[in-house]
Parts: structure tokens; C-alpha cells; sequence
């Protein structure tokens, strides 16, 4: 097991009122290499849970434990992607790949070896001394997951990396997470609102309930990758995780 | 418009928008001349050609005072020393207070206080303080430039996004790392911006500060000590001067941003 999130509380202080529950009671063990979707409405915590597995925020109570050490602060094992891509526009494409290296201080001809591997992935070979503004939003998004991968973590936390586009780009960069996923076995927390998206790509589904956000469902997919969109078995399935949320227990809080 | 040119691009004098800006300056100039043949009095309105015979020889001396170079150089040295001393404190101010909240609250009231009080306003003060000289110059100089640069720093500092910050981090940023790779660099344009703003105001101050009494070198004391002496055709040929030299940094700091910053445009 690589992560343990543990009896996971979040709330909010707004104006001096009474505390606003976020997250409540969160329990997860994620295992090795496992890519699970967290799946629920907007607005449920998803962002906020996602943010605390990473060290960006603090839980009001509960722990996530990494390789058994608890996390305060942002830890290297563990890689972010955000949905607007947070790529740096004053970069290149080549520069954003290995700023996490050159954090490290990793030697430049290292460095250099290291991100031509990555940008390989990407079949973005030809872009690498290109700017950011100068490539579509999937494009973009791919250089932020190598970006992420290039400094070699444990986990992906993913937080609706490919809401902001198109259906058909969208398809083609989960083929290619799938396929990044099985080439270097990273753990993958992937948040998102898309029922079909997170059917496509998880081992295991959460379901949250609407805010605060609790986990209402569990649902393991156990079907190999790549799977067919088309097929009565993946229509099925679909249908099961979506009577789920709509059952009491998922829409009410 | 038969003879314009077809689809071509910005050149020639008979591209309408080359037309449309040269017209203007043109009448001007046409008026002028004509206004100072009718008036025929140099201590008024000078004639073109006087004032180009003093613009067309810039190492001549003009009544004991130094040539039109020499005079701005002093100003350009003056402006440069109190730009320098104003961004070299409004930059770290204005990271400072954009990054801390209670530095912010600290500073913030003070700086809304002084900022509309124009740097012409501190000249007695300055003469209290510092004497006649460079250090009263130097002082009004970088009152001017200080805010623009302050107010510009303290807005792209804030305007750089939370994610590029937190994905810093997430990568193993320390704090000195997240300044320097980050803020700064994602701050930089609007900082530029600040910048020349900040130095064409200075270049404006100059000119006044030299102008106080007690000085003796310099663009403003040049056009000062003219008037004295009912030079007005050297009034108005320092007078171009000084806009010309401003026009010439002003093209070098847009210069540098189209070069250094394309990314803050193109990113929209």
C-alpha cells in the first residue's frame, strides 16, 4: 500500500460563523500502481481532498500518510496536475519539463537526457523549444503530466485535467494516460465529475455525495484497459455507477 | 488616394497611416512659421531656422552654460541615479507588501497618503533637507519614479497565479526558489512596465528639479538661464530635446518588453 488517507475531516472557517464541513470521514487505502477516480458534483471537495493529499492544505482531522510518513506539506513523492495546466508561459516547453529537475539541482546535460525521454512520451518531440501559448490546451496538458512524471513521484493527483477540452482531445489523452500509466506504474488519485471518463480509466471509483463530501460508494472496475466505450459490458457498468450517485445516500448529505 | 500603394505594408510616406501621423506635426510647424513671420519677434516665437541652428550644432556652447550634450548628459546622469534609487526601493517594497499581508497593512496607508503629493510639491523640502545640489535632485527624481514602480510591482507580484506557485512546491520549491523562479520571472512584465513608466515621469522631474535655484548644469537650468536672457529659440530647442530623448528610452524599454515579455500578450 502506498497510500492511506485516515478518517479524513475538513471544514471551513468563513467570517467568524460556524464551521462549514467540507469533507467528512474520508478513508482510503490506495494500493500500489492503483488508478482510482474520485467521482462527484461540483462544489462536493473533491478539489479540497485533492489538495490535502498533496500538502496544499491541512485537514481539520484525519491524516494521509505516505509510505507510512504523514503529509503537512507538499512532498516530492507526490506529483499535482491541475485542470488549467499551470504550465510556466515564460518556458519553454523543454525548460517547464525540467524545472522540477533544476529544483533538484540536477546537472543540465542530466536534465537534458532526462526530458528529451519525456517529451518523447508526449509525441511532442518537435515542440520542445517551443512556448507554451504556442500549443493547443491538450497539447499543454500532456507537457504538464511529463512536467509532473519528470521528477519521478509515486502518486498523481490529478484534479480534472481534461475538463477544459474538447471531446475528442479529451479521448485521445486518456488513451495516452492509460498508456503512460502503464508504462511507468504510477498510482493515479484522478479527480473528476464524468461518469464515462472515470469508468474509462479506474481500477476502483469513489463516489462522493454532494457537499460535504462523504464517500457514499465504492465501485471496483475490474475490466483490462483498453476499454471499449461501445461495448454492453461498459454500458453496464456506466449504468451501475450512475444508479449509485443516483441513490438517496449519494444525493443527500 | 489613386497613387497609394496596393496592399503593401507600412512603408512610404503615402500610406494612410503614415499620412494621418505625419499630418499634425506637419500643420504645426507650417503654423508656427507662419506665426512667427507675422509676429517677427525672436523673444516670443523664434523661427524655425533658429531653432534648428541651435538644434544642428549640440556641441556648441550657448552663452557660457555648455553645449546641448554635455547639458544632457548631466540631466541623464541625475535621472538615472534617482531612477536607480527609487526601483531599488520600490521593487522589494512592492514584493514585500504583495507577498505579506501585514506588511501590506503596514505600508499601505502611508503610501496612499504621499502618492498623489506631486514630486514638484517636495522641492522646498528637498532644499531644506539636502541644500542646493545633487542630493535635492536626486530625492525629487526618485519621489517621482518610486510609485509607478511600486504600484506596477505590487500588482504583478499579485497577479502571478496560485497554481504556478503551488506547482512550485509541489516540484520541492523551497521559498528563496519559488521568488526567484516564479514570482519574479511571472511578476517581471508589469515590473517592466512600472519601470518605464517610473523613468518617463523621472525624466520629467529632472528637468524641473533643475530648474530649482542654486543650479548650474543640465537641460531645465539651460532653459531656465535662457529665459533669462530672452533666448527663447534655445528654450524650445532643449524643450525638443528633452522630448526626444524621452521618446528614445521610451522605444527601448518597449523594445526590451517586446522581446523579454511577448509571453504576457500571447498567453491570452
Amino acid at each position: 500500500m502506498t497510500l492511506l488517507i485516515d478518517h479524513l475531516t475538513k471544514e471551513f472557517v468563513k467570517n467568524s460563523d460556524e464551521p462549514v464541513e467540507v469533507l467528512v470521514d474520508i478513508s482510503v487505502e490506495v494500493m500500489d500502481g492503483e488508478f482510482i477516480c474520485i467521482l462527484g458534483p461540483s462544489g462536493c471537495g473533491k478539489t479540497t481532498l485533492l489538495r490535502i493529499i498533496a500538502g496544499l492544505d491541512h485537514p481539520t482531522s484525519g491524516t494521509v500518510r505516505i509510505d507510512g510518513t504523514v503529509i503537512d506539506r507538499p512532498n516530492r513523492k507526490l506529483g499535482m496536475i491541475f485542470q488549467d495546466y499551470s504550465l510556466y508561459p515564460w518556458r519553454t516547453v523543454n525548460e517547464n519539463i525540467a524545472f522540477g529537475l533544476e529544483l533538484q539541482g540536477v546537472a543540465e546535460g542530466q536534465r537534458a537526457a532526462i526530458v528529451r525521454n519525456y517529451l518523447a512520451l508526449t509525441g511532442l518531440s518537435e515542440f520542445g523549444t517551443s512556448y507554451p501559448y504556442e500549443l493547443s490546451g491538450g497539447m499543454r496538458q500532456r507537457i504538464a503530466v511529463v512536467r509532473a512524471l519528470a521528477v519521478d513521484p509515486k502518486v498523481l493527483l490529478m484534479d480534472e485535467p481534461f475538463g477544459a477540452l474538447d471531446a475528442q482531445t479529451r479521448n485521445k489523452l486518456q488513451y495516452d494516460l492509460l498508456d503512460i500509466w502503464g508504462k511507468t506504474k504510477k498510482t493515479i488519485l484522478f479527480v473528476t465529475h464524468s461518469v464515462d471518463e472515470a469508468v474509462f480509466l479506474a481500477d476502483r471509483i469513489l463516489v462522493l455525495t454532494p457537499r460535504p463530501g462523504r464517500i457514499c460508494d465504492v465501485t471496483p472496475v475490474d475490466r483490462p484497459h483498453p476499454r471499449d466505450r461501445t461495448s454492453v459490458e461498459f454500458a453496464q457498468i456506466r449504468r451501475h455507477v450512475l444508479d449509485m450517485i443516483n441513490q438517496p445516500k449519494c444525493s443527500l448529505s | 488616394m489613386g497613387f497609394m500603394k496596393r496592399g503593401g505594408g507600412h512603408e512610404g510616406l503615402l500610406h494612410p497611416h503614415t499620412f494621418l501621423k505625419v499630418i499634425l506635426p506637419l500643420g504645426i510647424i507650417i503654423l508656427w512659421e507662419i506665426c512667427a513671420i507675422l509676429l517677427n519677434n525672436e523673444f516670443i516665437l523664434p523661427k524655425l531656422e533658429s531653432v534648428f541652428v541651435v538644434l544642428l550644432s549640440p556641441t556648441a556652447d550657448i552663452l557660457g552654460y555648455g553645449n546641448l550634450i554635455t547639458n544632457a548628459f548631466f540631466s541623464l546622469e541625475r535621472v538615472i541615479l534617482g531612477f536607480l534609487i527609487a526601483a531599488g526601493l520600490a521593487i522589494p517594497l512592492g514584493i514585500s507588501m504583495a507577498r505579506s499581508d501585514s506588511i501590506y497593512d503596514f505600508f499601505d496607508s502611508t503610501m496612499q497618503l504621499l502618492r498623489p503629493i506631486p514630486p514638484l510639491a517636495w522641492v522646498p523640502l528637498a532644499l531644506a533637507w539636502f541644500k542646493i545640489g545633487l542630493a535635492s535632485m536626486v530625492f525629487i527624481i526618485a519621489l517621482g519614479a518610486f510609485f509607478p514602480i511600486l504600484l506596477n510591482t505590487l500588482d504583478g507580484v499579485k497577479s502571478v497565479k496560485r497554481n504556478w506557485i503551488e506547482s512550485a512546491e509541489i516540484l520541492g520549491a523551497n521559498q528563496r526558489q519559488v521568488m526567484l523562479k516564479v514570482v519574479l520571472p511571472g511578476a517581471a512584465p508589469t515590473i517592466w512596465t512600472g519601470l518605464r513608466v517610473g523613468f518617463g515621469i523621472a525624466w520629467m522631474c529632472v528637468v524641473a528639479a533643475e530648474m530649482m535655484p542654486g543650479t548650474n548644469s543640465g537641460l531645465g537650468y539651460l532653459i531656465m538661464s535662457s529665459y533669462n536672457w530672452g533666448q527663447v529659440q534655445v528654450i524650445i530647442a532643449g524643450m525638443i530635446v528633452i522630448g526626444l530623448i524621452g521618446i528614445g528610452f521610451d522605444y527601448l524599454f518597449k523594445v526590451i518588453d517586446r522581446r523579454s515579455f511577448s509571453w504576457r500578450v500571447l498567453e491570452r
